[in-house]
């Protein structure tokens, strides 16, 4: 099969990107979002063609002895250093980049087409520039795109940092408000630290491997990981300190703890950006990463346990910390960061003699899904704050009876996202809980226990804003969102139906081998069990309105506090880098920069100038003090001269 | 021994050299020092031919009173109110020149009266020095011949009247 | 009463020392160069007495005197055009007034 056509996937977005972005100011509002949102909706297009034809084609060669090849579509050279050192743009089709191209797509062009209502008049005086907005979203998805495609690692640093920038110039959409500027740049530091980590284990990696190429790379990792000839640092083997801190680049944009902490502060840019960036596409960038080296990660058993433990980890705070938000959007965001820990930690438990590498498609399978029902929350939380005009339940309550068709969207979400069969999530989530239970009991009860809580505050969300309490809205009554808001809203419905049907293990495994799903149904069942006992809890607790959650909030203050407040770890983050690193370190090295190194130079020349203020005198231009000390120094020479010889 | 007329003659001269001298560097009024420095000349003059160098003496009274002296009073002339006295001087100024003068004079004087037995020296043998022997000499290339340093004199000379009319002239 | 070199050299060095004197104190240039005159018709002097005393045969002493009046009416004539153009520039010939040219 000839897939030279996929560059169009790439192109697109960028003409559409230097389209909008250099000649959007002379289009009207709604000329650019019609353009940019065809523009995407073609590359959809396109990328479901390029999608279905490698997972369905049939040609020789495709699948190889049931194993899909990895094909690379094109492959051009951009930068020759050296004869070793050469960087180069391609286009590598495997099952995980056409499930990626397939879900990035969607989820795009579902965003593109509900920011046309979204955008339209919420917030309206500071959405001046759609223009400006639809580029950053065509140059959003071009890098994403260019991201999952990348045929070697450089390649995808490339993207990588581009779709930091995108993510960047769009949580600051909103540039004259101040929370929404700050958070852009929070987003983009944190993000960028984590990147560091990145950019070294790249060089590190890749100075012993010799090579960028993921295929050369990952088809024989054994050989890729002996490169290094057992060289260690500070007790761990180099390459594990290589993919430890490639790892680190994936947790910051995975928002992973400790490096989650941008994630809930970029919910400051338009909803449809986190829908998009922050919930389905970018966030997820990191477990596409493990995913894409995952043969080499099953190499170095240490640096498989850090995944594990972090992923279990974060999953279980950020569960933690929504259970008590009262912003929809907070929730949201930390429910991401919890969802994305669910896929990290499968892939650390995944080990391919486990269950013939089971957790590897769950974190796929459940990237997949999650993508799709995140989205549709996201995107119905979108929805609830354009009719409400404000992100704190307190302002919601009682919403079911003016906003239905958001009602049901919103439901399905939670159902797939708590697990419910037969809706996506609980697919996708038995899996990643049977390749926990493979690797150890304790990180299955313990996966299990998350997926309660995210059963929990889910409805706890849904209840809040739906039910609840039937606040007044005055002659301000909340509606349903326009047509171009709520067809996304139902496609995406649809999807988190059935995409847990779908058959996802013949198409992604970590061996590229059809892989067949089977239900283990102990695990299935009391997962289930776990997921509707939290639901009910939550009912019970947020049905109606009721005094039980403030008492519970009241009689465990010190915790709920803590949750709410996030466990204080922005707190933490700013006592180090403001009383540590800016008190301690900083300030004292500025310091001895300025007193010291800048000092030392500043005397000399403040000792050359007063030198020269004293001496200055001495050059008078009088010709008669030059004469006078001429005519003593001739007389002293005399008088020697008379002295000595006479 | 010397005739008294000799005597009495160098004593005017001497007197006049040290008053006019001194006169000519502490008198305010410029036009005046040019003054004094004519009868400084015409003194020196006068011990040139005291030693028998008329020729020289002659020298000196055209070109230095004659010449130089004009020039000066001419550009006394042209950049100043001659009449004028100058302000007085700062005493710190004046210190200075007294000081470098008086060491100068003290070096010196040490210097001659340690030589005591050259100082006393006198006039021991008339000369003979005729316009004829001092013309020969100028231009002769023998020994104690001065052919070329009176040419070179003379290019110097040309060099001087080119060199004044390009510094001097309007632009 | 006998003439001896010295009571020819004591005027000399008087005269000298007041063109020192003068030259370092004058704030004239004209008189700094009326200064600079006295100074070397005391060396001129010098020259002559000490050939007339010491070496009365020969006659360098009296021709050094004769090119150095000449070399010094070319100076002084030199000096002069100097002073002139800078009074034309400056409207000055004060000494120490005239202090631009050290830088």
């Amino acid at each position: 099969m000839d897939f030279s056509y996929s560059y169009l996937v790439l192109v697109l977005p960028l003409v559409t990107f230097l389209f909008l972005g250099l000649m959007g100011t002379r289009l009207s509002r709604k000329t650019a979002g019609v353009v940019g949102t065809s523009m995407m909706g073609i590359t959809a297009v396109i990328a479901y063609a390029i999608s279905l034809a490698y997972f369905f084609g049939t040609d020789q060669g495709q699948i190889i002895e049931g194993i899909r090849q990895q094909i690379v579509a094109w492959d051009l050279t951009w930068l020759e250093f050296s004869e070793k050192l050469v960087i180069k743009i391609g286009f590598l089709l495997d099952p995980i980049s056409a499930m990626m191209l397939i879900v990035i797509t969607t989820v795009s062009f579902l965003v593109h087409l509900y920011s046309l209502g979204y955008m339209q008049d919420h917030n309206h005086e500071y959405e001046k520039g759609l223009q400006r907005y639809y580029a950053f979203l065509s140059l959003f998805s071009l890098s994403m795109l260019g991201l999952v495609v990348a045929p070697n690692i450089f390649q995808m640093y490339i993207f990588w940092e581009l779709v930091g920038v995108s993510s960047y110039l769009l949580i600051g959409f909103y540039y004259t408000l101040p929370a929404a500027v700050s958070a852009s740049k929070k987003a983009f530091i944190v993000t960028r630290f984590a990147d560091l980590g990145f950019l070294v284990g790249i060089l590190i990696l890749s100075y012993f491997t010799q090579t960028f190429d993921f295929i050369t790379l990952t088809s024989n990792p054994t050989a890729a990981i002996e490169t290094a000839g057992g060289a260690t640092f500070m007790g761990c083997s180099v390459m594990a300190w290589a993919l430890t801190l490639i790892f680190m680049g994936g947790a910051g944009k995975s928002a992973m703890f400790p490096l989650h902490i941008w994630l809930p502060d970029a919910m400051e840019g338009p909803t449809p950006v986190s829908a998009l960036i922050h919930a389905a596409t970018m966030v997820v960038a990191g477990v596409f990463l493990i995913a894409r080296m995952f043969p080499l990660y099953c190499m170095e058993e240490g640096t498989m346990t850090v995944i594990t433990v972090i992923g279990a980890f974060t999953a279980f705070y950020a569960a933690a910390v929504a259970c008590v938000q009262s912003d929809i959007k907070r929730v949201l965001a930390f429910s991401t960061i919890s969802q994305i820990a669910f896929m990290v930690t499968s892939l650390g438990v995944a080990r391919p003699e486990l269950h013939e590498g089971v957790g590897y498609m769950a974190s796929m399978f459940h990237l997949f899904t999650h993508a799709m029902f995140k989205a549709l929350l996201f995107l119905c939380a979108g929805a609830i704050i354009h009719a409400v005009h404000s992100n704190e339940m307190s302002a919601m309550g009682g919403l079911r009876k003016y906003m239905p068709i958001c009602n049901i969207a919103f439901l399905i979400g939670c159902l797939a996202i708590a697990g419910i069969p037969p809706f996506a999530g609980f697919f996708s989530k038995d899996e990643i809980l049977v390749a926990a239970f493979e690797q150890h009991t304790f990180w299955g009860i313990w996966m299990m226990l998350v997926a309660g809580m995210t059963a929990f505050y889910m409805f706890r969300l849904y209840y809040k804003i739906f039910w609840w309490n039937n606040p007044d809205y005055g002659h301000h009554t909340p509606h349903d969102a326009p047509m171009t808001m709520s067809l996304p809203l139902i496609i995406l419905s649809v999807v988190s139906i059935v995409a847990g049907l779908i058959p996802f293990g013949e198409f992604v495994s970590w061996n590229r081998e059809a892989y067949h799903i089977h239900l283990n149904y102990t695990v299935a069942i009391s997962s289930v069990a776990v997921a509707v006992v939290a639901i009910l809890l939550a009912t019970k607790l947020y049905l109606k309105e009721n005094e039980a959650p403030a008492k519970m909030a009241k009689s465990f203050k010190g915790l709920w506090t803590a949750a709410y407040n996030r466990f204080y770890m922005d707190e933490l983050y700013q006592f180090i880098t403001h009383k540590i690193i800016f008190e301690r370190v900083s300030r004292p090295l500025a310091w001895f920069d300025r007193q010291i190194v800048d000092g030392s130079l500043n005397s000399l020349a403040n000792l050359a100038n007063s030198a020269s203020f004293a001496i200055r005198k001495l050059q008078s231009g009088s010709i008669q003090s030059y004469v006078y000390v001429y005519l003593i120094g001739v007389l002293l020479l005399a008088a020697i001269t008379v002295i000595c010889l006479i | 021994m010397e005739s008294v007329g000799n005597i009495i003659m160098y004593f005017i001269i001497a007197l006049a050299i040290i008053v006019f001298s001194v006169l000519t560097v502490t008198t305010g009024k410029i036009l005046r020092a040019a003054t004094y420095l004519l009868f400084v000349l015409f003194a020196t003059a006068g011990i040139y031919f005291q030693m028998g160098y008329e020729f020289l003496g002659a020298v000196q009274i055209a070109v230095y009173a004659g010449g130089i002296l004009v020039l000066f009073v001419f550009a006394i002339f042209l950049t100043g109110k001659p009449g004028k006295a100058s302000e007085p001087l700062e005493s710190s100024k004046k210190k200075i020149g007294l000081s470098a003068a008086i060491l100068g004079a003290l070096v010196c004087g040490y210097a001659l009266f340690s030589k005591a037995d050259m100082c006393n020296a006198v006039v021991s043998q008339p000369i003979d020095v005729t316009i004829n022997n001092i013309g020969s000499m100028l231009l002769s290339t023998e020994k104690f011949g001065y052919l070329l340093p009176f040419e070179a004199i003379s290019i110097l000379l040309l060099a001087c009247i080119i060199g004044g009319i390009v510094i001097a002239r309007k632009r | 009463m006998d003439l001896t070199l010295l009571m020819y050299l004591v005027p000399s060095l008087i005269m000298f020392c007041c063109g020192v004197y003068g030259f370092v104190t004058r704030k004239n240039m004209i008189a700094v160069l009326i200064s600079l005159e006295l100074m070397l018709n005391a060396v001129d002097i010098n020259f002559v007495v000490f050939n007339r005393f010491l070496f009365p045969g020969e006659m360098e002493g009296m021709f050094f005197s004769l090119f150095a009046i000449a070399i010094a009416a070319a100076e002084t004539a030199l000096v002069i055009a100097i002073i002139i153009n800078v009074f034309r520039m400056a409207k000055n010939i004060d000494i120490r007034e005239l202090t631009k040219m050290k830088f």
